[in-house]
């Protein structure tokens, strides 16, 4: 693949991103409607969109397998393999595997939008990281130290 | 088993690395941390003629230069100072403190650069397990833990809600954390406590806080402001939503990284975020009774007077 098609899909997968960001943000709206159940299921479905999209730009299948209950931390296994940086996100899945749980499990709760707002937080946050890492993808293994632009340096 | 009463001796008496980041943007921390150490008795020493550790510039291009810089530092502090804890306050710091002693104990390679610089530069190597790396955040739990805090504070801190933010080089990668995660009174990678655990002892309420280790766009500071900003906004609106009056940090690449994509955020967004950003050891030197100058707190950029006199904390 020539440089120019790979900077146009990489260019591409960051305007889907992009387009993820602003659909959680819209999600903001949409707090007060009593819809819990289903904001949350699109929060987590939009978290597993945001992981595929990382995995895909790796050249890779993304899993359907799923990690103690949700596909989403099996996603992020599979984006981390072979890229430690990338655990950087792993409690942000987790936080966002335990908002859904929250939610979900008493959507009557007081607390409840409260908990939303930061679902949404939560989403919006690995939306984020990975947008980053895919804009700067040399970047990244422990803040600053970029692993693979050291390998291709020719330091003798 | 560790012996709660050893490790209360040993870490009452250590070596202080500050790291350059303590000398410049991050002084308020430097100064909190020596103005809490003299409250509580606790003897920290400077490293004599510390060096960079390496992070992150030098890590980038040469990992290896990086494992033997961060060696010299635990070198001189052995076997200049005779001391057997390093205490080190930034992340970064003890990030790569923790990775050279990692490097030193697993890698040949690691140890072979370490030896031979070492005796180019006419210094005694370091050779892995003689010191601990500890992070003050250790430092403060260890040798005086929460309820000689408790006693000392009396609950100066109450009212105050805290959402405590640790970043990500406190707790990863796992593996050279070996005393991390070893069950009750060890900290944890996954969920850290350390701080929360500090300023409850002192008083104050911890907001639970979904973002606590989350990133906060350090590395794309300047290739990439936009996400940064928008890394950092999403911290400070996550708090603000958790409930919190205050971010408590203990890294001062984060701290520093809220402090400015928040004057960011206003600018580029036009979204202002109103909450404060304290080093830990600020907030525990006003729970000890020590003054907002004699912390530093003047020399933050997120402005926390009004924070001090609403919550009484002077």
């Amino acid at each position: 693949m020539s440089d120019v098609s790979a900077q146009a899909i990489k260019d591409q997968k960051i305007l889907h991103l992009d387009q993820i960001e602003a659909r959680i943000e819209a999600m903001e709206s949409c707090l007060s409607t009593g819809a819990s159940y289903q904001i949350a299921s699109d929060l987590l479905n939009l978290g597993e969109e945001v992981l595929e999209i990382w995995i895909a730009a790796r050249g890779q299948m993304p899993t359907s397998d799923s990690r103690e209950g949700f596909r989403l931390l099996a996603l992020h296994r599979q984006g981390s393999r072979s890229e430690p940086s990338f655990n950087a996100c792993r409690e942000t899945c987790r936080e966002l595997a335990y908002h859904y749980n929250l939610i979900t499990g008493e959507p009557e709760h007081r607390h409840t939008v409260g908990r939303l707002r930061l679902m949404i937080m939560v989403a919006r946050h690995l939306c984020l990281f990975v947008s980053g890492k895919m804009r700067v993808a040399n970047l990244g293994q422990f803040c600053c130290a970029s692993k693979p632009l050291r390998e291709n340096m020719n330091l003798e | 088993m560790v012996d709660v009463t050893d490790k209360i001796m040993k870490y009452r008496d250590v070596a202080y690395y500050s790291g350059c980041a303590l000398e410049g943007s991050a002084n308020g921390y430097d100064v909190s941390t020596r103005a809490v150490a003299k409250s509580l008795g606790l003897r920290i020493k400077d490293v004599t003629d510390w060096n960079c550790c390496g992070a992150m510039e030098v890590k980038n291009i040469d990992p290896g230069l990086q494992t033997y810089l961060s060696s010299r530092v635990l070198s001189n502090a052995v076997n200049i100072d005779g001391a057997n804890v390093v205490m080190a306050p930034c992340n970064g710091c003890y990030h790569n403190l923790k990775k050279a002693e990692y490097d030193l104990s697993n890698d040949p390679k690691a140890k072979e650069t370490v030896n031979r610089l070492s005796e180019k530069a006419g210094h005694q190597a370091y050779h892995a397990g003689q010191a601990e790396t500890i992070h003050a955040l250790d430092w403060i739990k260890g040798a005086i833990g929460e309820e000689e805090l408790r006693e000392r504070t009396k609950g100066r801190l109450a009212g105050l809600k805290v959402a405590n933010y640790y970043g990500c080089m406190y707790v990863r990668p796992r593996h050279i954390f070996p005393e991390k995660d070893k069950g009750p009174g060890s900290e944890s990678t996954s969920r850290p406590h350390f701080m929360d655990d500090l300023l409850a002892a002192a008083g104050a309420e911890n907001v639970d806080f979904p973002l606590k280790t989350a990133c906060c766009g350090g590395a794309h500071t300047l290739s990439d402001s936009d996400t940064s900003t928008k890394l950092v906004l999403n911290i400070l609106q996550a708090a603000e939503a958790s409930g919190a009056d205050v971010i408590a940090t203990e890294c001062p690449t984060c701290h520093s990284g809220l402090e400015m994509h928040q004057v960011r955020a206003e600018k580029r967004f036009g979204k202002k975020t109103r909450i404060t950003m304290l080093y830990f050891t600020q907030l525990l030197g006003l729970a000890l009774g020590i003054g907002p100058r004699r912390l530093g707190i003047h020399t933050n950029i997120s402005d926390s007077t009004d924070l001090i006199i609403d919550k009484r904390l002077t």
